[in-house]
Protein backbone atom coordinates (compact mmCIF):
# COMPACT_ATOMS: atom_id res chain seq x y z
CA UNK A 1 0.00 0.00 0.00
CA UNK A 2 1.18 3.51 -0.72
CA UNK A 3 2.38 5.64 2.18
CA UNK A 4 -0.60 6.62 4.25
CA UNK A 5 -0.88 10.37 4.55
CA UNK A 6 -3.73 12.05 6.41
CA UNK A 7 -4.97 15.41 5.19
CA UNK A 8 -6.90 17.94 7.26
CA UNK A 9 -8.53 21.22 6.32
CA UNK A 10 -9.38 23.49 9.24
CA UNK A 11 -9.56 27.26 9.62
CA UNK A 12 -6.45 28.95 11.07
CA UNK A 13 -8.39 31.72 12.82
CA UNK A 14 -11.77 32.02 14.52
CA UNK A 15 -13.62 34.13 17.05
CA UNK A 16 -14.43 32.75 20.52
CA UNK A 17 -17.57 30.62 20.41
CA UNK A 18 -17.37 30.02 16.68
CA UNK A 19 -18.37 26.59 15.36
CA UNK A 20 -15.76 25.70 12.74
CA UNK A 21 -15.91 22.98 10.12
CA UNK A 22 -13.07 20.46 9.85
CA UNK A 23 -12.61 18.21 6.82
CA UNK A 24 -10.35 15.16 6.86
CA UNK A 25 -9.24 12.62 4.31
CA UNK A 26 -6.80 9.72 4.53
CA UNK A 27 -5.64 7.51 1.69
CA UNK A 28 -6.46 3.95 2.73
CA UNK A 29 -7.88 0.99 0.78
CA UNK A 30 -10.54 0.13 3.43
CA UNK A 31 -10.37 -3.55 2.40
CA UNK A 32 -13.85 -4.71 3.37
CA UNK A 33 -13.19 -8.42 4.02
CA UNK A 34 -16.03 -9.20 1.56
CA UNK A 35 -13.86 -9.52 -1.53
CA UNK A 36 -12.06 -12.56 -2.93
CA UNK A 37 -8.79 -12.65 -4.85
CA UNK A 38 -8.57 -14.19 -8.32
CA UNK A 39 -8.06 -17.69 -6.82
CA UNK A 40 -11.26 -17.35 -4.81
CA UNK A 41 -9.57 -16.85 -1.43
CA UNK A 42 -11.12 -14.22 0.79
CA UNK A 43 -9.03 -11.04 1.12
CA UNK A 44 -8.73 -10.25 4.85
CA UNK A 45 -10.40 -7.13 6.16
CA UNK A 46 -8.15 -4.15 6.80
CA UNK A 47 -9.86 -0.85 7.49
CA UNK A 48 -9.49 2.32 9.50
CA UNK A 49 -11.83 1.36 12.34
CA UNK A 50 -11.71 4.49 14.49
CA UNK A 51 -11.12 8.21 14.10
CA UNK A 52 -10.59 10.48 17.11
CA UNK A 53 -10.40 14.30 17.24
CA UNK A 54 -9.00 16.17 20.26
CA UNK A 55 -8.65 19.85 21.06
CA UNK A 56 -5.91 20.78 23.54
CA UNK A 57 -5.83 17.16 24.72
CA UNK A 58 -9.60 16.75 25.21
CA UNK A 59 -11.46 14.34 22.95
CA UNK A 60 -14.51 16.10 21.52
CA UNK A 61 -15.49 13.93 18.55
CA UNK A 62 -14.90 10.40 17.30
CA UNK A 63 -16.24 7.96 14.72
CA UNK A 64 -16.36 4.15 14.65
CA UNK A 65 -16.04 3.07 11.03
CA UNK A 66 -17.32 -0.15 9.45
CA UNK A 67 -16.26 -1.69 6.12
CA UNK A 68 -19.20 0.15 4.49
CA UNK A 69 -17.17 3.37 4.58
CA UNK A 70 -15.58 4.04 1.17
CA UNK A 71 -11.88 3.71 0.41
CA UNK A 72 -9.90 6.86 1.28
CA UNK A 73 -12.31 7.67 4.10
CA UNK A 74 -13.55 11.25 4.19
CA UNK A 75 -15.01 12.76 7.35
CA UNK A 76 -16.23 16.25 8.04
CA UNK A 77 -17.48 17.53 11.38
CA UNK A 78 -17.55 20.64 13.61
CA UNK A 79 -15.83 22.05 16.67
CA UNK A 80 -16.83 24.90 18.96
CA UNK A 81 -13.69 26.86 19.85
CA UNK A 82 -13.35 29.20 22.84
CA UNK A 83 -9.55 29.62 22.95
CA UNK A 84 -6.49 29.20 20.78
CA UNK A 85 -4.99 25.75 20.68
CA UNK A 86 -4.19 22.64 18.76
CA UNK A 87 -6.38 20.00 17.19
CA UNK A 88 -5.01 16.46 17.07
CA UNK A 89 -6.51 13.84 14.79
CA UNK A 90 -5.84 10.10 14.94
CA UNK A 91 -6.85 7.31 12.58
CA UNK A 92 -6.65 3.74 13.95
CA UNK A 93 -5.92 0.95 11.46
CA UNK A 94 -7.02 -2.71 11.92
CA UNK A 95 -3.31 -3.63 11.84
CA UNK A 96 -2.66 -1.55 14.97
CA UNK A 97 -1.08 1.41 13.18
CA UNK A 98 -2.15 4.89 14.25
CA UNK A 99 -1.83 7.80 11.82
CA UNK A 100 -1.79 11.30 13.27
CA UNK A 101 -2.09 14.88 12.11
CA UNK A 102 -2.55 18.18 13.93
CA UNK A 103 -3.63 21.75 13.17
CA UNK A 104 -3.40 24.86 15.30
CA UNK A 105 -6.03 27.56 15.45
CA UNK A 106 -5.83 31.12 16.68
CA UNK A 107 -8.97 32.23 18.51
CA UNK A 108 -9.29 35.93 19.25
CA UNK B 1 -37.75 -2.88 -2.93
CA UNK B 2 -40.28 -5.47 -4.04
CA UNK B 3 -37.72 -7.32 -6.16
CA UNK B 4 -36.17 -9.08 -3.17
CA UNK B 5 -38.86 -9.16 -0.49
CA UNK B 6 -37.28 -11.96 1.59
CA UNK B 7 -33.90 -10.21 1.65
CA UNK B 8 -35.48 -6.87 2.52
CA UNK B 9 -37.35 -8.36 5.50
CA UNK B 10 -34.24 -10.09 6.88
CA UNK B 11 -32.22 -6.91 6.56
CA UNK B 12 -34.90 -4.78 8.15
CA UNK B 13 -34.67 -7.13 11.15
CA UNK B 14 -30.92 -6.65 11.41
CA UNK B 15 -31.34 -2.87 11.16
CA UNK B 16 -34.07 -2.83 13.81
CA UNK B 17 -31.90 -4.97 16.12
CA UNK B 18 -29.02 -2.51 15.71
CA UNK B 19 -31.33 0.46 16.44
CA UNK B 20 -32.83 -1.25 19.51
CA UNK B 21 -29.41 -2.14 20.91
CA UNK B 22 -28.50 1.54 20.70
CA UNK B 23 -31.63 3.44 21.72
CA UNK B 24 -34.02 0.83 23.18
CA UNK B 25 -36.79 1.07 20.60
CA UNK B 26 -37.13 2.25 17.02
CA UNK B 27 -37.90 6.00 17.16
CA UNK B 28 -40.42 7.79 14.96
CA UNK B 29 -38.91 9.46 11.91
CA UNK B 30 -38.08 13.14 12.29
CA UNK B 31 -35.49 15.56 13.60
CA UNK B 32 -32.76 14.21 11.34
CA UNK B 33 -31.89 15.79 8.04
CA UNK B 34 -30.17 13.24 5.88
CA UNK B 35 -28.63 14.27 2.59
CA UNK B 36 -27.87 11.52 0.08
CA UNK B 37 -28.22 11.33 -3.70
CA UNK B 38 -31.53 9.88 -4.91
CA UNK B 39 -29.63 7.94 -7.53
CA UNK B 40 -26.01 6.86 -7.08
CA UNK B 41 -24.33 5.70 -10.25
CA UNK B 42 -21.41 4.24 -8.33
CA UNK B 43 -22.16 2.44 -5.06
CA UNK B 44 -18.47 2.50 -4.12
CA UNK B 45 -18.58 6.07 -2.98
CA UNK B 46 -21.92 7.60 -2.08
CA UNK B 47 -21.75 10.97 -0.31
CA UNK B 48 -23.76 11.29 2.90
CA UNK B 49 -24.24 14.23 5.20
CA UNK B 50 -26.52 14.59 8.19
CA UNK B 51 -27.56 17.17 10.72
CA UNK B 52 -29.54 16.53 13.88
CA UNK B 53 -32.10 19.18 14.82
CA UNK B 54 -31.18 19.30 18.52
CA UNK B 55 -29.29 21.66 20.81
CA UNK B 56 -25.66 20.94 21.67
CA UNK B 57 -25.67 22.51 25.13
CA UNK B 58 -23.90 21.26 28.22
CA UNK B 59 -27.18 19.94 29.63
CA UNK B 60 -28.84 18.26 26.65
CA UNK B 61 -26.90 17.31 23.54
CA UNK B 62 -26.61 14.64 20.90
CA UNK B 63 -24.18 11.95 22.07
CA UNK B 64 -24.20 9.46 19.18
CA UNK B 65 -25.39 9.16 15.62
CA UNK B 66 -25.48 5.70 14.08
CA UNK B 67 -25.59 5.27 10.30
CA UNK B 68 -27.06 2.02 8.95
CA UNK B 69 -27.70 0.59 5.48
CA UNK B 70 -30.37 -2.12 5.20
CA UNK B 71 -29.19 -3.74 1.97
CA UNK B 72 -25.47 -4.23 2.65
CA UNK B 73 -23.91 -7.54 3.80
CA UNK B 74 -23.79 -5.97 7.27
CA UNK B 75 -26.00 -2.98 8.20
CA UNK B 76 -23.29 -1.11 10.14
CA UNK B 77 -21.80 1.93 8.42
CA UNK B 78 -20.51 4.22 11.16
CA UNK B 79 -21.21 5.63 14.60
CA UNK B 80 -20.38 9.31 15.21
CA UNK B 81 -19.78 10.33 18.83
CA UNK B 82 -20.39 13.96 19.83
CA UNK B 83 -19.80 16.20 22.84
CA UNK B 84 -20.99 19.77 23.57
CA UNK B 85 -17.56 20.83 22.21
CA UNK B 86 -18.64 19.50 18.81
CA UNK B 87 -20.84 22.60 18.57
CA UNK B 88 -23.12 21.00 16.01
CA UNK B 89 -24.40 17.42 15.63
CA UNK B 90 -23.60 17.18 11.97
CA UNK B 91 -21.11 15.43 9.77
CA UNK B 92 -20.44 13.90 6.43
CA UNK B 93 -18.66 10.93 4.92
CA UNK B 94 -18.82 8.62 1.89
CA UNK B 95 -20.20 5.10 1.97
CA UNK B 96 -20.40 1.89 0.03
CA UNK B 97 -23.83 0.62 -0.96
CA UNK B 98 -24.17 -2.90 -2.39
CA UNK B 99 -27.40 -1.98 -4.19
CA UNK B 100 -30.57 0.06 -3.95
CA UNK B 101 -31.50 0.34 -0.29
CA UNK B 102 -32.42 2.56 2.65
CA UNK B 103 -29.83 4.50 4.60
CA UNK B 104 -30.87 5.23 8.18
CA UNK B 105 -29.47 7.68 10.73
CA UNK B 106 -30.38 7.29 14.40
CA UNK B 107 -29.46 9.95 16.97
CA UNK B 108 -29.16 9.37 20.69
CA UNK B 109 -29.49 12.40 23.00
CA UNK B 110 -28.06 12.76 26.50
CA UNK B 111 -31.58 12.98 27.99
CA UNK B 112 -32.43 9.50 26.67
CA UNK B 113 -34.53 10.62 23.71
CA UNK B 114 -33.83 9.48 20.15
CA UNK B 115 -34.48 10.65 16.60
CA UNK B 116 -34.36 8.92 13.24
CA UNK B 117 -34.13 9.72 9.55
CA UNK B 118 -34.31 7.41 6.56
CA UNK B 119 -33.66 7.84 2.86
CA UNK B 120 -33.69 5.44 -0.07
CA UNK B 121 -30.79 5.50 -2.51
CA UNK B 122 -31.09 3.85 -5.94
CA UNK B 123 -27.73 2.34 -6.84
CA UNK B 124 -26.85 1.63 -10.46
CA UNK B 125 -23.55 -0.24 -9.85
CA UNK B 126 -23.15 -1.87 -6.44
CA UNK B 127 -20.15 -1.14 -4.26
CA UNK B 128 -19.33 -4.42 -2.53
CA UNK B 129 -18.42 -6.66 -5.45
CA UNK B 130 -15.07 -8.10 -6.32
Amino acid sequence: MATIRPRVKAPRKAAPGDVVEIKTLINHGMESGQRKDKDGNPIPRQIINKFVAEFNGTEFFSVDLAPAISANPYLSFYAKVQESGEFTFRWHDDDGSVYEDSKSIEVA
Amino acid sequence: MTLFPALAIADEGAVNDAIKSMVGEVPAEGGVSLDLPEIAENGNTVPLSFEIDAPMGDDVHVTDVMILADGNPSPDVAVFHFTPMSGKAAGSTRLRLAGTQNVIAVAQLSDGSAMMGKKQVKVTIGGCGG
